[in-house]
């Protein structure tokens, strides 16, 4: 199901003029001179268990096979893209306190299968979404340093926070964390996990046969107390070919893009955008800044979403036929009953929307989404006027509109261009894109606009290093505890 | 018995077993973190056409020598895409860790091995252990066997708590799942309570194979009630005839076919061409040891003494099989395979071909009914 939004100005409504539509004219003559070429990181993201991914279209294969991990895996692989991602939720999701059933769901674990991908990849990063909040570190680091090493160097771990008690519910520990102790646990975490990680010295694992040494004294010793570990003794994963896997984070509040800001190596971002992403771009690079680091160590990836046509007409008829695949009549009544905060059932999707206001009484009937938001009459309002606006649209009309994700819509040129004038611009150092099939959704891309990008020389021909460090060109991890004040800015 | 094999299967842990082993100079001390070597033993494994490797783990450090070691289940991830029949069994620990993290993980190898997973379930019983999560301090013996049994009993519910045809794409009604085949689980147990159900459909073999060391009454128990596998270390036939015998009554008090059950003796293997050879090769590694070698069947000697051994034990009904622990590696592992397998195969006692492409396949184990289907 989508996720209801707060209003946006008309302007950035899906098909109102922006600067990603291919029907204004790019103000960015590709190679003109002054401006140095900035290269692109590129990510495919898994197709995720929301209404995005479109499971109703013939082309949809399994979501769980190992067969569809190893397609787009090995498609993003032949892209020469920086890395494959993988999301988590640790809960299904609901709705009036049922499973929801319209949406693609059941995920595999995400450390597990990016171990089997390293048997059948050579140079791709792998990187999983993992929370703080359900894990413990001595467990969870050194299930991603064994990654780092089956894999030779490619290990990301993007860290994420669950506040609430409900997904608690799978777990031993529950609910226990206040929302405001999410991040500072998540410092915690990370802290923790560097300890172990720095824990062997490089060349700690001394295998020495004759001598007897195995490894050096000391390797694995660690000791770190926070508020929320105390913990010590000895890691077994020697230290892993990257140094330090990569650390990606995802949260969007002042909390967390402070805490992004200061530990992570890339920050995976809602705002693809080229206004909004020129904004939280500025925002994080100062941030880095201020925390005493270089904005080269911080890359900005947003996600989005590609939509090719042979003609920017054949792309937009194309664009709005995935937006109604992924918004059907069952789900446009289930995302205004979000807002509504009521059954909506009787209603009739390609009637009007509802003349009565929303409920307010704060509770949501939908649980397990990353967001939802807004003041709910505030919503209705905005909806309304757009309906009316746009010559009375329907109920799933007005859904269709709302809830779309559709970043870069045109021909394979034309989103080579605009993905060059985002990174050109400080929008973003590159993109996660997430396609809406599962496991061809990035073929198109792969095999029409990355050969654009490789062509301008804004995206790699070929692989250039074998870790993923090397691949976001990151500077070799500093050992734990060094200041960071010797840095330019 | 289900088959006229023996089940075998074979530990892979570091260099071997025997504490001075990564000292051998057959042994790749210097590869051990490599994905490489563990691919290379997998397959000899699979060349011998064995049921399964085992893969050792723990939240520790080793028993052994070597004080490093890999997630073993992100190891048999790794081994799934580079094997394409043999069984894969790695530890995942009960004390410290969640449940629901477990079920996720050993289905998901289900997932990517397309039906080879299986799981050994061991409690984490050492203060240090207890000190790398620094939440509990370290329980008794019994406490660690209950919740190893909890743990194991909503592991498995877990993996039913997605009927097999959960997944309807029904587009008329625009309905993905069907919610009535999902299943919370509830389980509110004395260490965990668990909602459910799970995020990932139900694994291929339905239920993964459940793996269990027998080290007293207690873990017997556990065994012979949540486990397909069990793991005995008994010092001879006999000793494992009655273990096998009480599982098996044990199991039938529980309702369980006690078909379903395979037992397995532990056996750590030095093998040569040669009697004095074994026996050379064998003083070479303890001289070298400055730790006691661990407890233990143990086998120094020729494959033929030792084919002679094992089919005593088969053949007299104490076990369905073994799981061999070459004392160092690769190289006893070698000659299992090349040596040992073929013996057992004149014999009628080894397979001369995978005739299943999953691990229950192997082991003669049907796919379990699902707990909570209603038809
Ligand atoms: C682009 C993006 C992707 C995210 N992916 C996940 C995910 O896969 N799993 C998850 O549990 N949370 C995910 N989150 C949630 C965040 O990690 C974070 O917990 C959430 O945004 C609340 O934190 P905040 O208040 O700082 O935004 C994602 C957030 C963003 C912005």
């Amino acid at each position: 199901m989508p996720q209801p939004n707060s209003p946006r100005p008309n302007n950035s409504q899906p098909n109102s003029p922006q600067p990603n539509s291919p029907h204004t004219k790019s103000p960015y003559r590709p190679r003109s001179p002054g401006h140095p070429t900035r290269r692109i990181h590129l990510a495919a993201h898994f197709p995720g268990v929301n209404s995005t991914t479109v499971w109703s279209d013939p082309r949809s294969g399994s979501q769980i096979d190992f067969d569809s991990f190893e397609h787009l895996a090995r498609t993003a692989e032949r892209g020469r893209f920086d890395f494959f991602f993988l999301a988590e939720g640790q809960r299904l999701r609901e709705h009036h306190g049922r499973i929801f059933e319209l949406d693609v769901a059941g995920r595999p674990d995400a450390l597990t299968v990016l171990a089997a991908l390293a048997a059948i990849t050579d140079r791709i990063g792998l990187a999983a979404t993992a929370t703080a909040t359900y894990n413990e570190p001595y467990e969870l680091a050194r299930k991603i340093a064994s990654l780092d090493h089956l894999s030779a160097g490619r290990a990301a771990w993007n860290v994420v926070t669950s506040p609430d008690a409900w997904t608690g519910e799978n777990f031993r520990r529950g609910g226990f964390l206040p929302r405001e102790e999410r991040y500072e646990r998540a410092i915690e975490f990370v802290e923790a996990a560097r300890t172990l990680w720095d824990s062997w010295a490089p060349d700690a694992h001394v295998a020495d046969a004759e001598g007897g040494v195995f490894a050096a004294p000391g390797a694995g010793r660690f000791d770190y107390h926070g508020r929320h570990f105390a913990i010590d003794g000895r890691f077994t994963v020697p230290r892993g070919p990257q140094g330090r896997p990569v650390l990606i984070q995802a949260g969007d509040s002042t909390d967390g893009r402070e805490f992004g800001a200061a530990h992570a190596d890339v920050i995976f971002s809602r705002h693809g955008e080229y206004e909004a992403g020129r904004a939280f771009y500025a925002d994080m690079k100062g941030r880095a800044a201020r925390h005493g680091r270089s904005p080269d160590e911080l890359k900005i990836l947003p996600a989005v979403t590609a939509v090719i046509g042979a003609t920017a007409e054949q792309a937009q008829e194309k664009a709005a036929w995935i937006r109604r695949q992924q918004v059907s009549p069952q789900n446009a009544i289930q995302f205004l009953e979000q807002v509504w905060g009521r059954d909506l059932s009787d209603l009739d999707p390609d009637g009007p929307l509802p003349d009565f206001d929303p409920i307010t009484d704060g509770t949501s009937i939908a649980r397990g989404r990353v967001r939802t938001g807004g003041d709910p009459l505030e919503l209705a309002r905005s909806w309304r006027e757009l309906a009316a606006a746009k010559g009375g649209l329907s109920l799933r009309e007005v859904v269709i509109e709302v809830a779309a994700r559709q970043t870069f819509i045109g021909t394979a040129e034309h989103v080579a261009d605009r993905m060059e004038v985002h990174v050109r611009d400080g929008a973003s150092d590159g993109f996660i894109l997430v396609p809406h099939l599962t496991p061809t959704g990035l073929d198109e891309f792969v095999d029409q606009v990355v050969p654009i990008l490789q062509e301008r020389g804004v995206f790699r021909s070929e692989y250039e290093g074998t870790t993923l460090r090397e691949h976001l060109h990151l500077p070799a991890p500093r050992p734990a505890g060094t200041h960071r004040t010797d840095v330019a800015v | 018995m289900t088959t006229g094999h023996l089940h075998l299967g074979v530990a892979l842990d570091g260099a071997g077993r025997h504490p001075a082993a990564w000292r051998s100079p057959h042994a790749r001390p210097a590869e051990l973190f490599d994905p490489r070597y563990w691919v290379e033993l997998a397959r000899t494994a699979e060349r011998g056409l064995l049921d399964f490797v085992r893969l050792d783990d723990s939240l520790g450090s080793p028993s052994t020598r070597i004080p490093g070691r890999l997630d073993a289940v992100s190891v048999a991830a790794r081994l799934a895409p580079a094997t394409g029949s043999i069984g894969l069994i790695p530890t995942a620990t009960t004390t410290h860790t969640e449940p629901f993290h477990v079920s996720t993980s050993i289905a998901t190898l289900d997932h990517v091995s397309r039906g080879r997973a299986g799981w050994w379930p061991q409690p984490s019983r050492t203060a240090a252990e207890a000190r790398h999560f620094g939440r509990k301090p370290v329980a008794s013996a019994g406490e660690l066997s209950d919740e190893q049994a909890e743990f194991v009993d909503v592991v498995g519910r877990l993996w039913d708590s997605w009927e097999d045809d959960a997944i309807i794409r029904d587009v008329a009604t625009s309905r993905f799942l069907d919610r009535k085949k999902l299943h919370y689980v509830d389980f509110e147990g004395t260490y965990f309570d668990v909602r459910g159900p799970s995020i990932t459909p139900r694994p291929p073999q339905g239920r993964p194979v459940i793996a269990i060391t027998v080290d007293g009454p207690d873990t017997l128990e556990i065994a012979a009630r949540f486990a397909d596998v069990l793991f005995v270390d008994a010092s001879g036939p006999d000793e494992a005839r009655r273990l096998r015998e009480r599982a098996h009554a044990i199991a039938e008090g529980n309702g369980r076919d006690p078909g379903e059950l395979r037992v397995l003796a532990e056996i750590t293997v030095y093998l040569a061409a040669t009697d004095s050879d074994a026996r050379r090769e064998r003083g070479l590694l303890d001289a070298r040891s400055d730790v006691p070698v661990p407890n233990g069947l143990s086998f120094t000697g020729t494959p033929e003494a030792l084919a002679d051994r094992l089919a005593g034990w088969y053949v007299g009904g104490a076990v369905d099989g073994f799981t061999l622990i070459p004392g160092v590696l690769p190289y006893d592992l070698d000659r299992i395979v090349e040596d040992l397998v073929p013996i057992l195969r004149e014999r009628g006692l080894a397979r001369a071909a995978y005739t299943a492409d999953t691990l229950r396949g192997h082991l003669g184990l049907p796919l379990p009914a699902n707990r909570y289907a209603r038809t």
